[in-house]
């Protein structure tokens, strides 16, 4: 990281945001089990948790940063990459897993050029697999933000994309 | 307290209440097969090995953390315990490489030793390979995840004993790894490097970094002039590489075994352990002159600086304390520059051409010996750290006969030492020997207590505090008439904390700390040979006991080739020369490394995990 004088806006949003977070960790300094909730708080400000929030929270809150890193690493929950404006999640449970679950997942991986757990470049979407949301009667089901997909077919994948974002961004594109 | 009455494979056997099955079974001679269990340190019935069959129980159930009851009938080797153990040994090993032959924990590894006793032919799993991570960032410490059965010890040693936390589980289910949080590597976090999580890794999952090379290297280059020098704490436990019982005191059969290998000088850090009381005590008498007569700003309580796990936790989790520590290197560290310009003069070597060698019990030694401040002879100081273990398997690689070996001196001036040097190796030591020469030096009377030791601050308690009366003291320091010396002693970087804590809330008046890294004082070191456990900590603390008690001189200022070294080269105590060559400073990095200056840190995130 450079010295420079200059902060881009990002990182002047960034600061702002730690700053309410060491505020709003205060509540939790010292409390048994307040490790999590306050973990809820940063992802809520930030939409992720960040390396240096992880810093402040270790901080504040008088946990090791391996302690606390080893806990986000944890639950699936928890994240420290971006998310995208949109979360697709493709259903690997037994019932959509049978009925191939599995290439369409591929299939959204193809299109959207990322690996599960990643973001497109865009900041549109971010790819995740689920362990059934209790759409068994709609396999293979995939979620997008609230909104269940049923019987989706790795054709059909690019028409649910559409609805979410005005233009998709090719993965070829995508990486200049 | 109550006696619990329980039969173990129908032989009546006695506990106490509390006492869990497999501690009973340990009184009574039973020997139940543990993996993660640490004793002291870990009982958490995560590895499933331990496990027994009790009469009317559900299930079997885990030794190390089930508690003894009236009337209970354990069975320890069932058909049903050793088919579970078995399955255990199995699955652990599914996901494990055989690599045995080439690891470094080949015939020294808890893994494979119960493969061994439980017949272990094939393993019928067959599933996915934890992915191999090696991070060799750190100077002394290699981890390769591949080799890492879960079993949490180093976890537990690091934050329970230690209170450093480098290393935790990251992930979860099969994905798990240990590691610094993100993955980062051990360098670039507050790892102290003590080696705590090598000394209880069961298998090869974390081991100290080898230069076994380099020095075999150094050994056969007719340009260099090798000299070696053995910490107090590795006479002590380097028998133990060789099958003979901890606490074997082996100093002699070392020293012939180290000039077989082809050492130019086998030399003993135990003369730099003198040299480190003279200026240490010095030192400690120069703040209270300053601060008791001049009226100076002076830190005091003076703390002990011989330990560079203990330096490196200092220098992140209290960086202000970094006054109070003593500014004198290790003796490790006194014992490089001594070595290249008092002796390479001496001998008519040129310094360029002499390669030094250490055998420490300590991992932190080879992270010490490659500080930039250690460079004061002109070239690098210490050039190579073997630890007790490796130092080992290079006596069994030249085919040596150790325990046979005839018994041999160091050689000189740099091999002589007094007992006081030699107990440096147990926790109280350094203070104690600091004691025998300041309180003489202060008063020109000798030690008032018997046998020169001081009780309070023997033995394995975690912190220990001792008072000691100055009086009838002679013309320089009638200053100290009457003062009382208060002193504490902590081990174990947990213990010191405590102590540190006090101090800096201004609770505590002491005027001399000594902490050692590492449970028990470099004894108990993350280089000795595996497993330290608390009887082989008191097995080596006696036998460093007994070598003091046998010396000849028992005083560092007493040693005739210190007094030497003064008259030839040092002058005195804190002179020039000292301070040019003995002495060091400290280097603020703070709990996230924050306190390090930006180009100090690049060159140390350079060595990235691979």
């Amino acid at each position: 990281m450079t010295a420079s004088t200059e902060k881009c806006s990002c990182e002047v949003l960034e600061e702002e945001l730690l700053a309410t977070l060491d505020d709003q960790l205060e509540a939790y300094k010292g409390m048994p089990g307040g490790l999590i909730p306050a973990l809820h708080v940063a992802q809520g400000l930030f939409g992720y948790i960040p390396r240096s929030a992880i810093r402040h929270v270790s901080e504040v809150l008088d946990i090791p940063m391996s302690e606390v890193y080893g806990v986000v690493s944890f639950y699936h929950f928890f994240t420290t990459q971006p998310r995208g404006k949109h979360t697709v999640s493709v259903c690997l449970g037994t019932a959509c897993y049978v009925r191939g679950g599995k290439r369409v997942l591929e299939a959204f991986k193809q299109k959207l050029g990322i690996d599960v757990g990643a973001t497109t470049p865009d900041g549109q979407f971010t790819l995740e697999v689920a362990r059934c949301f209790g759409a068994c009667g709609l396999a293979p089901a995939v979620r997008v933000d609230e909104d269940v997909h049923r019987r989706v077919k790795p054709t059909k994948i690019g028409a649910i994309l559409e609805q979410y974002a005005e233009e998709i961004t090719e993965p070829e594109e995508a990486a200049v | 307290m109550t006696t619990i009455n329980l039969k173990i494979n129908n032989q009546p056997v006695t506990a106490a209440e509390g006492e869990t099955i497999l501690q009973a079974a340990q009184h009574s001679g039973v020997r139940i097969p543990t993996l993660c269990y640490l004793e002291g340190v870990q009982a958490i019935g995560a590895c499933r090995v331990c496990l027994v069959e009790v009469k009317n129980a559900r299930g079997l159930l885990p030794s190390c953390l089930t508690e003894v009851s009236e009337g209970m009938e354990v069975f320890t080797h069932t058909k049903k315990v050793r088919e579970a153990r078995k399955t255990v040994l199995e699955l652990i090993l599914s996901d494990h490489p055989f690599e045995c032959n080439t690891c470094e924990r080949n015939q020294n590894c808890e893994l494979q030793k119960l493969a061994e006793e439980f017949g272990i032919r094939e393993v019928t799993y067959e599933g996915a390979h934890s992915a191999s991570q090696v991070d060799d960032s750190a100077a002394g410490l290699v981890r390769d995840s591949s080799k890492c059965i879960l079993c949490r010890r180093c976890v537990a040693v690091c934050s329970d004993i230690q209170g450093v936390n480098a290393i935790n589980f990251i992930g979860r289910g099969f994905d798990t790894v240990i590691a610094p949080a993100f993955n980062d590597p051990l360098n670039s976090v507050l790892c102290v490097q003590c080696g705590q999580c090598a000394a209880v890794c069961p298998v090869g999952a974390i081991t100290e970094k080898s230069h076994v090379g380099r020095v075999w290297e150094s050994l056969e280059d007719p340009e260099k002039f090798v000299v070696v020098q053995t910490a107090p704490a590795v006479r002590s436990a380097i028998g133990e590489c060789f099958d003979m019982p901890p606490g074997s005191l082996v100093t002699k059969k070392m020293v012939a075994a180290l000039r077989r290998m082809g050492f130019d000088g086998v030399f003993d850090t135990e003369f730099a352990a003198d040299l480190t009381i003279m200026e240490e005590g010095h030192e400690l008498l120069d703040r209270l002159k300053r601060k008791l007569v001049d009226g100076e700003d002076i830190a005091l309580p003076q703390i002990t600086s011989c330990s560079p796990g203990w330096i490196k936790y200092m220098e992140h989790f209290f960086p202000q304390l970094s006054e109070n520590v003593s500014t004198c290197k290790s003796p490790q560290q006194m014992f490089g520059p001594i070595a290249k310009t008092y002796y390479a003069e001496k001998v008519g070597v040129d310094p360029a051409r002499m390669y030094v060698v250490s055998i420490m019990p300590c991992t932190a030694k080879k992270f010490e010996c490659e500080r930039p401040e250690m460079r004061s002879s002109g070239y690098q100081d210490v050039d190579a750290v073997l630890t007790t273990r490796e130092a080992g398997q290079m006596i069994k690689e030249a085919g040596i006969d150790f325990v046979n070996l005839p018994d041999e001196e160091f050689d000189m001036p740099l091999g002589a030492s007094t007992g006081a040097a030699d107990v440096f190796a147990n926790t109280g030591g350094v203070m104690e020997a600091a004691l025998r020469t300041v309180y003489e030096v202060v008063t020109g009377r000798e030690l008032p207590s018997e046998n020169l030791h001081v009780k309070p601050i023997m033995g394995l308690e975690g912190v220990k505090e001792a008072e000691l009366k100055i009086e009838r003291t002679v013309t320089e320091w009638k200053f100290l008439e009457g003062v009382t010396a208060k002193v504490a002693v902590a081990h174990g970087l947990g213990n010191a904390r405590k102590v540190l804590e006090r101090v800096v809330a201004g609770e505590a008046d002491y005027h001399f700390i000594e902490v050692m890294c590492c449970p028990g004082g470099c004894i108990g070191g993350g280089g000795q040979p595996r497993l330290t456990t608390d009887e082989v900590r008191r097995a080596r603390i006696a036998s460093i006991y007994r070598e003091d008690e046998g010396k000849k001189y028992r005083k560092s200022h007493e040693n005739p080739a210190i007094r030497q070294l003064y008259e030839e080269f040092l002058g005195k105590p804190l002179g020039h020369k000292s301070h040019e060559l003995l002495h060091t400073h400290y280097t603020r990095r703070g709990k996230y490394n924050e306190l390090l200056v930006e180009e100090e840190k690049e060159p140390e995130k350079a060595g990235a995990a691979k």
